[in-house]
């Protein structure tokens, strides 16, 4: 089925069991192009499964997985990834002894044919990546800095960047400003930003609504396995969204 | 104007300038206190001969420990492999032969290390108390703890590039070991198994994630570890004419000595040649030191102790500063 879909991706009726427990429970979720979602819900709500779902780790017990309209029967992250996927975790995005251009090009690296590392062009390219996608040249940063002196923020910077110059479509970003400063979580979103103006879609995974609800463009909310609201950022204010989030809390509907 | 910074890059080097220091002191004491010995060639070239066994290990031992592993059965794979070479010699007098069955046996043994790690799933600590016992054991039983002489070897092709000395003086030994080290130092840093071993010690799930294989790059570390080992044992015995069942013991701390010495890290992700290189320059011109400036025997171990636990001190502090932006 090559059909162009008007949807990046469209997961329909996911169901997801662990054991006896239902993670999923006929979820259906989208993203479109040049699309940030906010994911939002409580822990258990189902979140962290999708997203396995969607990027490989797990294969769904029961539904339907698009990409880009074709439907993906085989799942592995490997196969998630050479179909622009990407996912950055806070903690397990880069290698924190190495200097940023090693960690840009991590597992791929600049070669020649016989595997020598183009070491220069290497330094080169991440210098203008730095330079580019996170303006970084003002914080003395260069592609021989350490990632252990950097930020939390930057850190995420410097793995949001590497997925947009390996041609990403989709970057999601795993509770990016869990355990941030205001100040260093402000930096995660204009990181976000940045993919929107690159032209790619993320999908932003929290459960602190105050922090996605600058960047995001839509939102939606996850309890217990399934969706119980999707609303436009223009459509709704901070302030409703909020109260919306308690009533879910306290009683699983949206309304 | 270029500081001094800017040539020595002090800051992004400084574990191995600081190890630098350390050897350059502790030259100048020798030096200082005999003068007679240490400003003469013949110590030098005395000391050549002698260091390239404990430093081809350690070269090679580097990498296992990047990547987060450790391994202690390298000086009994040394004894087995060695044990091979002498025996496929003596039976068949084919010395290409033994050589190649030698190092055969040692990159099997390394590969086995990894795949015990790997697949089995035991920590390398464990599966190498382990396999140090079994190759060492196996030599016993083989050998019956009987050694061997190595003199028909010596008219050969492959004793004088090993052993040779080059213009009379120089042993051909401590140009294999520069020559390895820069192999080594090429493959860390300039070629992408490098890359992939450092970012396998450094954040195993991340390197993971990123496509790197790293089961096959620890499986790796551990085969070219015995292959090395290996290679060491038969430089040792044919700059002793002598094979010994007990080659390559005693070996074990102060190969890991010299490598933590160098700045490597326990933790992994973290290590360089250069490092290494100059730890068992360290390591290994010690007891000569010590011995011709005059202090007993009985002085070794315990100036070893305190050069390794000042120097890895060191190397903490450093560390923890981080290095700057």
């Amino acid at each position: 089925m090559e059909a162009k879909d008007d949807k990046l991706v469209r997961m329909v009726n996911i169901h997801k069991f662990f054991g006896e427990v239902a993670a999923l429970r006929g979820e259906n979720f989208e993203i479109g192009y040049n699309e940030v979602v906010g994911l939002i819900g409580d822990n258990g709500a189902g979140k962290s499964t999708l997203i396995k779902i969607l990027t490989g780790v797990h294969a769904p017990d029961k539904g339907e997985v698009y990409f880009k309209g074709k439907k993906i029967t085989y799942h592995s992250v490997e196969k998630a990834r050479e179909l622009g996927i990407e996912t950055v975790y806070q903690e397990r995005a880069l290698g924190e002894q190495q200097t940023l251009w090693r960690n840009i090009f991590m597992g791929r690296e600049m070669t020649n044919r016989l595997g020598f590392l183009q070491v220069k062009k290497a330094r080169k390219e991440t210098e203008k990546i730095l330079k580019e996608v996170i303006g970084f040249t003002a914080a003395g940063l260069t592609p021989d800095s350490v990632v252990k002196g950097l930020s939390g923020g930057e850190k995420q910077g410097v793995a949001i960047a590497r997925a947009l110059h390996f041609k990403a479509e989709l970057i999601i970003l795993d509770e990016p400003t869990m355990a941030l400063s205001l100040s260093e979580a402000k930096k995660v979103l204009n990181f976000v930003k940045e993919v929107k103006e690159h032209g790619k879609s993320c999908i932003f995974i929290t459960h602190n609504i105050y922090h996605v609800y600058p960047a995001a463009d839509r939102f939606v909310v996850l309890d217990r396995g399934r969706t119980v609201g999707e609303f436009e950022k223009k459509d709704i204010s901070l302030e409703e969204l909020v109260d919306k989030l308690y009533l879910v809390a306290r009683t699983g509907e949206i309304s | 104007m270029k500081t001094l910074n800017h040539y020595l890059k002090l800051g992004e080097f400084k574990l191995q300038w600081s190890i630098f220091v350390v050897l350059v002191v502790l030259f100048t004491l020798f030096i200082i206190g005999c003068p007679k010995t240490f400003l003469a060639p013949d110590i030098y070239y005395s000391l050549m001969s002698t260091i390239p066994f404990m430093a081809i290990m350690a070269l090679a031992l580097t990498p296992v420990i990047i990547c987060a592993e450790i391994d202690l059965s390298f000086p009994s794979i040394m004894g087995f492999s060695a044990w091979v070479f002498l025996t496929i010699y003596g039976l068949t007098g084919n010395i290409t032969l033994a050589l190649a069955s030698c190092l055969i046996t040692g990159l099997l043994a390394g590969l086995l290390n990894g795949i015990l790690v790997v697949k089995v799933g035991i920590p390398s600590l464990i599966v190498t108390v382990g396999t140090m016992f079994f190759w060492r054991g196996l030599v016993m039983v083989c050998s019956k703890a009987e050694g061997g002489s190595l003199v028909p070897a010596k008219g050969t092709i492959l004793f004088k590039s090993l052993v040779g000395r080059i213009g009379g003086v120089i042993p051909a030994q401590a140009l294999w070991t520069v020559a390895i080290a820069f192999l080594f130092w090429f493959i860390l840093n300039r070629h992408k198994l490098g890359s992939h071993i450092y970012f396998t010690g450094d954040n195993i799930e991340s390197a993971r994630m990123m496509g790197i294989p790293v089961n096959r790059v620890k499986m790796l570390v551990f085969a070219q570890l015995g292959f090395f080992a290996a290679f060491a044992g038969i430089v040792a015995s044919f700059e002793m004419l002598y094979y010994w069942p007990t080659l390559g013991e005693g070996s074990l701390l102060k190969t890991m000595a010299s490598v933590f010495l160098g700045g490597t890290s326990v933790f992994g992700g973290m290590g360089t040649i250069f490092g290494t290189f100059v730890g068992c320059m360290i390591i290994g011109s010690l007891e000569t030191g010590i011995i011709s400036v005059g202090l007993t025997g009985f002085w070794t171990q315990l100036i070893y102790g305190l050069v390794i636990v000042i120097s890895v001190s060191f190397h903490s502090i450093l560390r923890k500063r981080g290095l700057p932006a």
